[in-house]
């Protein structure tokens, strides 16, 4: 309990200079004094975190907003942060404005490709890593961490000239190729299989099962959380994908919704409502998907502490 | 004779072993190697040679590296993005910092700020930079509208001004960075022992006191750890940037990465261009090296 309040006091302490004086008097272990302190600490607190949100949510709010106004109304002096009238129809007029329903199926088709491979060779991967002993296991899983380490802007260039040799710049299945295969989903996968006690599988050896079998019927149902995990970030982040599209997709309908919107601002730079009504669209889905498994967000990124 | 019939059973399951292990990381090993460990090793080898789309490949020791030396894009790249680093990682560090001590409470109402705060970093990146692009709008943009309110006669011209373009778009970005590293400093604040703060309360240490003896240390490996994604992360920036000015006004937020597309990809300089990927490897590995080291003296 203490310590909750002590928190707070050197939170509330770091923010607004008026946050000062009340926790300054509660720095003695006296409890009438304290009780007072605490209840005008809470109300600053939450003055404070209110604030932060709000400004840190105001592009948010520009989002929805304009995207319900006349493109004249988008600018205006003063902003209208309450527009006078309500332009739903923008968002029946985007499907024929630009081809977005194609964007969003190409975004959604390469997502879930894509996450469903990362997934499944991560586990798999990970569980060779994390299990079965063999010589060069640990050389080659180096391997795997250092090229975590390089900036996929280092090797890019090459990657090209292999797909362009193969022939599938400017198709999905590159896309696929570069990206259902990192070395990611198998860190992460590796991580928490690692914490799996040895003596589950090792009883499930000695019961006859292969070790095929013990990834299929002990680990994968074991591992739930961290799969949930790893398939909500890779699809988050291969929906918001805008590099590998930019450099491989040159065809308009294979364009991915981010590749889609971005054309419209470059083609059409003065249609702002409508340009923010494909934002949101855009956006949409992702919110669907991380209010659904948040939690899992939370702990993959905090687990695995990287991309 | 038992003896090695035990051996050879031995060795046979080994082998079995080996095969089995192998098996599982196969199918993501061969992607992997063909488009990750490959293309690593070929950037190695390429920046020493002369190769562009029509010819092929031809040994040239450093001249690749003495043409990058002379080229003023490339002293713009790396300078714009010390530039966009040098803004980036303090302030995404000290604002996700913040977050997480003023968020890491038994609040009501909690979470949902958590979220609100995580949530422009998985938001759609393209959506991010038109958003900014609109908020920071020179004339009519709420942020300069708000600055004039406030007295500021001229407010800069963002993302239209050479000056202002760098500026504008780290804004942008640690507004979409900070949940993440906040994320990992929540997740580090769990580790520090509640009775270091009783400890330090007990011993009279007012809150800002308590903040930089017990959090901050307490914090140190969380804040390494942050400290070298953030370094990585900055050095190889390219998408936000892409997307706001596509390095513009003039070349004033060309970045290293940008660079490295533009000659190897739009004008297929294999190459010359894999000389500046070296480069920016080696740029990144040579700070990571640093932090390590610094980290460890610390440790001592």
């Amino acid at each position: 309990m203490s310590t909750t309040v002590l928190r707070k006091d050197s939170a509330t302490d770091g923010a607004p200079p008026s946050g000062g004086a009340p926790s300054r008097a509660r720095t003695e272990p006296r409890r009438g004094r304290s009780r007072a302190g605490r209840v005008v600490g809470q109300v600053l607190l939450y003055t404070v975190l209110t604030a932060l949100s709000a400004a840190i949510l105001v592009p948010f709010a520009w989002m929805l907003v304009s995207s319900v106004k006349l493109d004249a109304e988008v600018f205006t002096v003063p902003i209208q942060w309450i527009p006078k009238s309500f332009h739903w129809e923008n968002f029946a007029d985007i499907w024929t404005e630009i081809p977005m329903l194609t964007y969003l199926g190409n975004s959604l088709f390469l997502s879930v490709v894509i996450t469903f491979l990362q997934v499944l060779t991560g586990s798999f991967a990970a569980y060779g890593f994390a299990k079965v002993r063999f010589p060069g296991r640990d050389a080659l899983f180096l391997a795997y961490i250092a090229t975590i380490a390089v900036p996929w802007q280092a090797y890019m260039v090459p990657q090209y000239i292999i797909m362009q040799r193969i022939g599938l710049v400017d198709t999905h299945l590159s896309l696929i190729l570069l990206q259902a295969f990192g070395a990611f989903g198998v860190f992460l996968m590796r991580q928490y299989y690692q914490s799996i006690p040895e003596e589950l599988s090792e009883a499930a050896r000695l019961d006859g099962l292969s070790e095929y079998g013990i990834w299929a019927r002990i680990m994968l149902p074991l591992s739930k959380p961290a799969l949930a995990s790893l398939a909500l970030l890779t699809f988050v982040f291969t929906w918001n994908d805008y590099m590998g599209p930019f450099i491989y997709l040159t065809s308009n309908d294979l364009w991915t919704v981010q590749l889609g919107l971005r054309s419209f601002v470059g083609v059409y730079d003065s249609r702002y409502a409508m340009i923010m009504t494909g934002s949101v669209l855009s956006v949409l889905p992702i919110l669907v998907v991380f209010l659904l498994g948040q939690r899992h967000f939370v702990q993959g990124i905090a687990t695995s502490g990287m991309k | 004779m038992t003896s090695t019939a035990n051996a050879t059973a031995l060795r046979r399951r080994r082998r079995r072993t080996t095969l089995v292990g192998w098996s599982f990381i196969l199918p993501n090993f061969l992607g992997f190697a063909a488009l990750t460990l490959v293309p690593v090793v070929a950037t190695l080898l390429l920046a020493f040679t002369n190769w562009n789309s029509y010819s092929t490949p031809e040994w040239v020791g450093l001249d690749n590296f003495r043409r990058m030396l002379d080229s003023d894009n490339f002293w713009a790249a790396l300078s714009n993005t010390t530039y966009y680093a040098v803004g980036h990682i303090p302030l995404t560090l000290a604002a996700s910092l913040g977050l997480a001590v003023l968020l890491n409470q038994k609040l009501r109402g909690v979470g949902v700020l958590r979220t609100a705060f995580f949530f422009p970093y998985i938001t759609s990146l393209v959506a991010v930079a038109v958003v900014w692009n609109m908020l920071l709008s020179p004339d009519v943009g709420p942020v300069n509208q708000l600055l004039k309110a406030v007295g500021v006669a001229h407010p800069p011209g963002w993302t239209t001004s050479t000056d202002w373009s760098m500026p504008a778009v780290i804004i942008a970005s640690v507004w979409r960075d900070m949940g993440y590293y906040m994320v990992l400093y929540l997740a580090g604040l769990q580790t520090i022992p509640a009775e270091l703060y009783e400890a330090a309360r007990v011993d009279g240490a007012g809150p800002w006191k308590r903040f930089w003896h017990v959090t901050v240390p307490g914090l140190r490996p969380t804040t390494f750890f942050v400290l070298v994604m953030l370094t990585v992360a900055s050095f190889k920036v390219f998408d936000l940037i892409q997307v706001m000015t596509e390095g513009g006004p003039g070349r004033s937020t060309l970045v290293l990465s940008q660079l490295i597309f533009r000659e190897g990809i739009t004008q297929g300089r294999f190459g010359y261009s894999s000389a500046i990927s070296l480069v920016l490897f080696l740029l990144v590995m040579g700070i990571t090296v640093i932090q390590f080291q610094l980290q460890r003296r610390h440790e001592r």
